[in-house]
């Protein structure tokens, strides 16, 4: 069969399991765009306000479904719109290809209009990268790219075609959708050292993070815990994974933790760390950093372990074998004094109950949560906001949490949504924002009310950029330098003037209202609620801290 | 090699991009490049990198892991020092005065290199041997006066018959 290079994109996608691709179009992929349009029965194109939105849409895509997120920008500007979102799925390893066109081969190099070297832009932030110059190559570029993308550790891969290579034609043949490259291979001695480790220790703690989300090993992880009796706290990248209902789950540790979730893997003997990276948000002090335990760090990436800490046992593998493996070998036990510590921990830091009639950021999230399933999908974008969901959201489900991690994204939210929404068909997902991340993307409403998602999006709204204001307050004197932010956004207006529904949230009770209608609905709702600007994340260890420094009031 | 020095031999794709990619690595981790060289391998779609990098136990773990995650590279291995043939080419042109020529031709041939171009106040001279004695015939050559030098950086293989080739079967 003799195809294009454009339809042989669209096949090979559609061969590789992908029936849904974000993008914009232009100059450099109107062949490809052509192609979409023939074959909308087949592939669905999402068009977004903007190339960073179909990136953070691919990657929230593939957040929610597990599957790989595809999104397509023509050269230049397009190309480089989409640098942010790439690097956003990179730091968080979320598989996703992008493709972009460029100019005709014979004008690459030349500085030709709309050129840019993407591939040479994007080298850092992918897993690999390719300049597609002979059609003959496209197809097993493409399979290739879903491979390394889903393979191992997650990421994306870039594919840049020259237009007249979209244009060439050479034969076609069908294949099937790629494996997996083969895991890294686990050594069965490892697994039995770390059997002794957990059944000698008094104190073992489970430390998840986000490659178990991504390995759906959170039922996986949760056996082991049950039948060692362990507490768990999560990375904020591993939340969701595990439900917040099992007993020992302390919620996130960090930066921004819970106290217990902290204190406890500071008091721990044993951490059995599964998926994490050990970042300096979620460690602090590296040299204090659980001085009394031994860590046994089990992930699917070998340059993970001892990168950022130093490991008792590293255990390389596919993290469902190893932690059933492990979960196998290991003797039934109880911790009742472990967890009694715990408990008392877990005092030292309660807040009172009086937060409830007012409309401050915990009511929000736990009004909020009332209205949600355990299957509900949540996003945030990036500041105060994000880190009281990760904080009060209580998940449930895997694969129902989309935030931006490792690269702090502002604007991330209204894209991942969308992803979310469109991967999850007709269930809602809840996008928690601030004034100012929302601001960064609020474009995207266009596409939520073009594709009548059923998306309510929660603005947190306290007229500053909170989280840099935080700092400020705690760091730098209260010099809230460009942090007042104050603007005469009227973002009911906005919401209406964008075809959405708009309301206000001022009180608990107008709250409620107004989740009401929102949850009634299934088109796109902001609800705008006002809360104070000296509201602050606590608790917090500050940076280079450890647990010993945490600010709890 | 210095102390903290390592010379670590990679096999990648022949491909554009790829010596970028490998660079491109180091300095975005801050690893340091002493000499990097890179040609074509027994099979065509291969290249073979040795690089002599400084760093301690730390770095030389994390640069093998983190290049063993590059799709182009195949495979990565520290050589190890005591087990491994290590050659460096050397250019050097050095001033050669009329009084100082028997000097440099003795240094020349005691070092086993030889004199490739000859002109009146100067004098080309090839070398080949462990980078260790080229920086020797460097050092020496210094006092002639240098005019200007190019090193090779240096190839390396490990002594026997161990070998870093890729085995088709194994890399599909
Ligand atoms: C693109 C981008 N620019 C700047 C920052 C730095 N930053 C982190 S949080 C934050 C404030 C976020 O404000 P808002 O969205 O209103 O959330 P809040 O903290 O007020 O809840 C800023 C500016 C960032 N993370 N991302
Ligand atoms: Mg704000």
């Amino acid at each position: 069969m003799k195809l294009t290079g454009a339809q042989i994109i669209v096949e090979t996608l559609i061969e590789q399991g992908c029936d849904t691709v974000f993008g914009y179009p232009g100059g450099a992929v109107l062949v490809i765009y052509d192609e979409l349009y023939k074959n909308s029965d087949r592939i669905r194109h999402i068009i977004t306000a903007h190339e960073q939105g179909a990136a953070h849409a691919a990657d929230g895509y593939a957040r929610v479904t597990g599957k790989v997120g595809v999104c397509i920008a023509t050269s230049g500007p397009g190309a480089t719109n989409l640098v942010t979102g790439i690097a956003n799925a990179y730091l968080d390893s979320t598989p996703l290809v992008a493709i972009t066109g460029n100019v005709p081969l014979s004008l690459l190099g030349r500085d030709s209009f709309q050129e840019v070297d993407i591939a040479g832009i994007t080298m850092p932030i992918t897993k690999h990268n390719y300049i597609v110059k002979d059609v003959r190559d496209l197809a097993n570029v493409i399979r290739e790219a879903f491979k390394i993308a889903k393979s191992g550790r997650p990421g994306p891969v870039l594919i840049d075609i020259p237009r007249d290579v979209q244009a060439a034609s050479c034969d076609f043949e069908r294949a099937d959708v790629v494996n997996k490259f083969p895991y890294p291979k686990t050594n069965k001695q490892s697994v039995e050292e770390a059997v002794e480790l957990i059944n000698s220790s008094k104190r073992p703690y489970i430390y998840s993070g986000g490659g178990v989300v991504l390995a759906d090993a959170g039922e996986t992880v949760l056996e082991l815990a049950k039948k060692i009796d362990a507490p768990i706290g999560c990375s904020m990248m591993g939340l969701s994974a595990i439900s917040a209902d099992y007993k020992g789950m302390l919620g996130m540790t960090g930066m921004h933790g819970t106290y217990h979730a902290s204190r406890a893997k500071q008091e721990a003997d044993l951490i059995i760390a599964v998926g994490v990276r050990f970042s300096d948000r979620a460690t602090g002090n590296i040299s204090k950093y659980s001085k009394n335990a031994k860590i046994i760090h089990i992930d699917v990436d070998s340059a993970e372990i001892d990168k950022n800490v130093t490991t008792y046992l590293g255990i390389l593998g596919n993290l469902n074998d190893v932690v059933k493996a492990i979960t196998d070998k290991v003797e039934p036990r109880q911790n009742p004094e472990w967890f009694a510590e715990i408990e008392k921990m877990k005092e030292h830091a309660k807040t009172p109950d009086d937060y409830k009639t007012k409309l401050v950021p915990r009511t929000i999230i736990e009004k909020v949560q009332e209205y949600t399933t355990p299957d509900t999908a949540v996003a945030t974008d990036v500041g105060q906001h994000q880190m009281w969901t990760a904080q009060y959201y209580k998940f449930r489900n895997p694969r129902t949490f989309a935030t931006s991690g490792g690269l702090g994204t502002m604007g991330f939210g209204m894209g991942a949504a969308i992803g979310s929404c469109i991967g999850r068909g007709e269930k809602k997902t809840v996008l928690f924002t601030g004034d100012g991340s929302f601001g960064m993307n609020l474009n995207e409403l266009a596409t939520a009310t073009s594709y009548n998602l059923p998306l309510v999006i929660v603005v947190m709204n306290n007229k500053v950029l909170g989280m840099v204001r935080q700092w400020q307050s705690l760091f730098y004197g209260k010099r809230y330098s460009n942090t007042t932010l104050n603007r005469k956004t009227d973002f009911v207006k906005l919401a209406e003037a964008f075809g959405a529904t708009g309301l206000r949230a001022t009180t608990v009770e107008e709250l409620d209202k107004a989740l009401e209608t929102a949850f009634e609905i299934d088109t796109p709702v902001l609800i705008d609620c006002h809360i104070e600007m000296d509201e602050m994340v606590l608790p917090m260890i500050p940076p280079g801290g450890s647990i010993d420094d945490i600010i709890i009031k | 090699m210095k102390k903290d020095q390592f010379i670590l031999s990679a096999i990648v794709n022949n491909h554009f991009g790829v010596l970028t990619r490998v660079s491109g690595l180091f300095a975005r981790r801050g690893y340091n490049i002493d000499s990097l060289n890179v040609g074509v391998t027994e099979n065509p779609k291969y290249s073979r990198m040795t690089i002599i990098v400084t760093g301690d136990e730390y770095v030389k773990e994390q640069i093998v892991r983190q290049l063993a995650k590059l799709h182009d590279v195949k495979k990565v291995q520290i050589m190890p020092d005591d087990n491994t043939v290590k050659r460096e080419h050397l250019l050097i042109k050095i001033k050669a005065s009329s009084e100082r020529r028997a000097e440099i031709n003795t240094a020349v041939s005691i070092f086993r290199g030889q004199v490739v171009d000859f002109h009146t106040d100067s004098m080309t001279v090839e070398m080949t041997g462990e980078p260790s004695k080229v920086d020797a015939f460097i050092n020496y050559c210094e006092d002639f006066g240098i005019l200007e030098l190019c090193r090779s950086g240096a190839l390396a293989v490990i002594r026997g018959e161990e070998s870093l080739s890729i085995d088709e079967e194994d890399n599909e």
